[in-house]
């Protein structure tokens, strides 16, 4: 990682030549993939920007951090059965079953199982809302507290959801929950309070082994951007038709 | 023993088996969502059963076409409670009014309701009951005299052919509401059908399954309601009248039984990724409400007991006997019905991997004494309105047997 | 009150529905928030609230503005792909405040083992100790520096970090050998494990040494004809080297 030059310095630069030469300008910023997630002194145009996740199987380490900085971050409640994001452990046995578990959405880690020989194989799966293209959940809301913002990321207008939980019942992924004080529906919104500010989602920024990428899928220097050129990926639930923003990397056939 | 059942039906037994999502723990749709369709389904029933009368002229049915408007304007006042109740903000609810969200299948509820209240129900009833209401205005005296003054709106006109004109525009209204209770029943049933990320609710079969279901109930209510009223009263109960109903509610059932054994068969057949998981729900989690309660209490005994009552040669004491314990009965299974199908869908995980419990309140909004106290209301409303609207037929018989020495 | 031979009971009803659809109309004009509708079927307004919460975390730039030389240290170590809130917790407070609000230090091993403790779904090759035998109850911080994890000194055995495959292998037929026999390990192996790494058997030859009829190896060792059995199939397809018994 290079070190960047004081911000107000840049800042001033990009003003001045942003006025003059504004493509110019904008190719520049490619140079830098930071700075192409949205900028916290521009004016943000979410029409303009578009983001995805992608998601490494075979780098998940399952260590639990991203459920642990999501709830830390978005001040989910720490019961554990609210999460925004969570972790999976799959193993598929001799007889082929899958076995999944997920205690406290793995933020306490993942103890050992005994009776282990008989495991085949053995992985971790993060889950989180997916962002569909296609969201059943927005589709149900009675009153429009549910939305696809301009940049993709599936939104809640909290001051405005009844809590009637349809699109809790819609969501195909177990995504969303019933917020216990605020009583609304809450699910991830990729950090969209963080995107917005250029920074990257909590649960990305956390990951030690870079099992998560984030970025923009219409900008050639963006990680997502590489991970979809490089990889085998998948979605989950394909024949619902959601059409997610999150992909995954290397998910076996039993993640469902 | 009540104590017991309470017990069971609220125990906290740690049977979550196989994986859940986290963010299933917590059952989302509780009772009161299964009341909801359950009051919306008498409505349906009820009215369509008066249409019976109304537009395809089935006279036999005389004795209960008021009762069934007035049943049906009873619960249908309380349908939405149940909904309002169960919202996390219930001061927002008349956002569906504001900014009905057109894609959404909830969002048309309130109009749908609107519609069905106000244009139908309430019109019906109005333009039915015009001729009495003027005249109890005339006759009655005290505050009841101002009660039915207002409700004439004005129009105190008694002439043949104002009165021509009302039973005119009360057919048609009928026949607007035939579709209107078929709309409100059948989008109950689509509200479930269109999830598709819900298997066991996921089916076109929904909406026609719920509307049979719906005249299933509402045919039961009005037996039973019939059956009730009148012996209160001490009259003669019409047996031509209660045999048709019976013959009506046996073909309903045959209908909305096939139908269900139809989407089971063709679940089972087809035997999709899910197949796994609602099958071990079936026999494990739905048992009792499922196999027991909807299927052979609430479906073929009741069954079984229509036809020896309509069809066989019996006693008209033993045929009023089965008629009432099978309406019962019925009643029973159709709860239970809609039981499965709304905590049913969630009693499963959407990984199809496990199962989950729902543990239901006791008191509280969504627990089991509101849901008692949402069921009687209706019938205390049905009361007072059959007080303000008596629905009898002026010339109907004494009951011709002494009343028993208590 | 009769119009034009309209009934009377007409007007009523009329009346009544005009006033319900005013009402309804009205409270659509006067209650329907603000940017309703602007962008889409809800309020737009909601997207920048969204944006508008606070953070928790930081994010390691901030970090690194002030703290280059602890930047500079981890940039060379197995940890450099570390944001800084991983282990310290969330720090935009302290990047706010930095004297009053001090991030977390976590230093048990069960905090470390999160990620370092042996589980069979992490993926192969990920560093992981079984914690009951690697210096069972000592700080991990007695020996790793977290910023530059890589021990002190040299670990003596490869078991040192590789202890399931040694317990694999210590109850096999391969228990008496050196990792060292098959593995030809760069000697940069031991300070960066992850960029220098040992090389593995590549030829039917290989195993051959010891296996084939002819080789010149203690007699109770198994022997196939290195040309007819298993055919064009790599000896290892069939074989797990820690634990090499044929298949049951």
């Amino acid at each position: 990682m290079t070190y960047e030059a004081p911000k107000m310095k840049r800042r001033e630069f990009l003003e001045t030549v942003g006025k003059k030469l504004p493509r110019w300008a904008l190719l520049f910023m490619a140079i830098d993939p930071k700075k192409l997630l949205a900028s916290p002194e521009d004016d943000y145009k979410p029409e303009e920007h578009e983001y995805a996740m992608g998601i490494d199987i075979h780098k998940c380490i399952g260590c639990g951090r991203c459920a642990n900085a999501c709830k830390n971050e978005n001040h989910v409640p720490r019961e554990p059965m609210f999460f925004r994001t969570w972790i999976e452990r799959y193993q598929i046995t001799e007889d082929r079953e899958a076995i999944v578990d997920s205690p406290n959405g793995g933020i306490d880690g993942f103890p050992e199982t005994k009776g282990e020989e008989s495991v085949l194989r053995s992985f971790f799966v993060p889950k989180l809302c997916n962002h569909c293209k296609n969201a059943p959940c927005v589709q149900v809301c009675p009153v429009g507290a549910t939305f696809i913002s301009p940049d993709g990321v599936v939104l809640i207008d909290q001051t405005y959801c009844v809590g009637c939980r349809y699109c809790i019942q819609a969501c195909p992924y177990g995504a969303r929950y019933l917020h216990p004080e605020k009583k609304v529906a809450d699910k991830c919104t990729f950090c969209y309070h963080r995107i917005r500010k250029g920074l990257l989602p909590a649960c990305v920024e956390v990951c030690p082994t870079q099992a998560r990428v984030f970025g923009e899928t219409g900008s050639q220097s963006s990680p997502i951007r590489r991970f979809e050129r490089f990889h085998d990926l998948t979605v989950l639930k394909p024949s619902l038709n959601t059409k997610p923003r999150v992909m995954y990397a290397g998910a076996d056939g039993e993640v469902r | 023993m009540f104590i017991s059942l309470l017990q069971i039906l609220t125990s906290e037994l740690p049977k979550i088996t196989g994986y859940i999502y986290p963010n299933e723990y917590e059952l989302h749709w509780s009772i009161m969502i299964v009341v909801y369709p359950y009051l919306t389904g008498l409505v349906a029933g009820a009215f369509i059963l008066a249409s019976l009368e109304r537009v395809f002229n089935v006279k036999v049915l005389q004795p209960v076409y008021r009762l069934s408007l007035l049943s049906a304007l009873a619960f249908l006042l309380i349908a939405p409670l149940p909904l309002v109740l169960h919202l996390g903000h219930p001061e927002r609810a008349l956002e569906m009014f504001l900014t009905p969200h057109t894609k959404s299948a909830m969002a048309m509820f309130g109009f749908v309701y609107a519609w069905y209240l106000l244009a139908v129900l309430l019109l019906e009833i109005w333009f039915d009951y015009r001729k009495d209401i003027v005249t109890w205005s005339r006759e009655k005296t005290g505050p009841l005299k101002y009660f039915y003054t207002a409700l004439t709106l004005g129009a105190t006109d008694l002439s043949e052919k104002a009165l021509a004109f009302d039973d005119k525009i009360g057919r048609t209204i009928t026949i607007i509401g035939i579709p209107s209770a078929f709309l409100l029943h059948g989008y109950v049933g689509f509200i479930f059908g269109s999830v598709k990320a819900n298997p066991w609710w996921s089916s076109v079969l929904m909406p026609i399954v719920f509307l049979f279901s719906a005249i299933v109930s509402g045919i039961a209510l009005m037996l039973l309601v019939y059956m009730v009223t009148t012996m209160f009263r001490w009259k003669a109960m019409n047996m031509l009248c209660l045999n048709k109903l019976g013959e009506f509610l046996f073909y309903a059932m045959l209908v909305d039984f096939s139908l269900e054994l139809l989407d089971f068969t063709q679940r089972l057949y087809e035997s999709e990724e899910s197949i796994a998981i609602l099958s071990q729900m079936i026999t494990n989690r739905l048992f009792v409400s499922l196999i027991i309660s909807q299927i052979l209490l609430g479906t073929l005994v009741p069954m079984t007991a229509i036809a020896m009552a309509r069809f066989g040669k019996l006693p008209n004491e033993l045929r009023r006997m089965l008629y009432f314990i099978s309406a019962l009965l019925v009643q029973v299974g159709i709860f239970s019905t809609r039981w499965n199908v709304v905590i049913g869908g969630q009693l499963f995980s959407k990984s199809l991997r496990g199962l989950t419990v729902y543990k239901m309140q006791l008191f509280g909004l969504e627990g089991l004494f509101m849901t008692i106290a949402l069921l009687v209301l209706p019938l205390i409303i049905l009361y007072v309105l059959t007080r303000l609207f008596p629905p009898w037929d002026p010339n109907e018989k004494r009951r011709p047997t002494a009343p028993p020495a208590s | 009150m009769r119009y034009r031979g309209v009934p009377q009971q007409i007007l009523p009803i009329v009346l009544i529905f005009a006033v319900i659809i005013a009402v309804f109309v009205t409270g659509r004009i006067l209650f329907v928030p603000e940017s309703f509708g602007e962008l889409g079927h809800y309020r737009a307004r909601s997207i920048d609230e969204n944006a508008a919460h606070d953070i928790s975390y930081a994010g390691y730039q901030v970090c690194y503005d002030c703290h280059d030389d602890v930047a500079d240290e981890k940039a060379q170590s197995n940890h450099r792909s570390l944001s800084c809130e991983v282990c310290h917790g969330p720090a935009a407070d302290h990047a706010e405040a930095p004297d009053e609000v001090l991030p977390e230090i976590p230093r048990s091993r069960d905090f470390c083992t999160l990620c370092h403790g042996y589980n069979a779904a992490r993926p192969t090759g990920f560093p992981q100790i079984i914690p009951d035998q690697h210096n069972p109850g000592k700080p991990c911080l007695r020996c790793h520096e977290p910023h530059t994890p890589e021990p002190p000194h040299t670990p003596e055995k490869c078991s040192a970090c590789h202890r399931e495959i040694a317990n694999v292998k210590a109850v096999s037929h391969h228990a008496s050998l050196e990792c060292t026999r098959c593995h030809e390990v760069p000697p940069e192996h031991l300070s960066a494990p992850r960029s220098a790494r040992p090389k593995k058997p590549s030829t039917r030859e290989f195993c051959g040494e010891c296996h084939a009829r002819g080789a010149d190896s203690p007699r109770e060792i198994p022997r196939i004809d290195l040309a007819e059995h298993g055919q064009r199939y790599m000896c290892w397809e069939c074989h797990y080297p820690h634990s090499p018994e044929a298949g049951k």
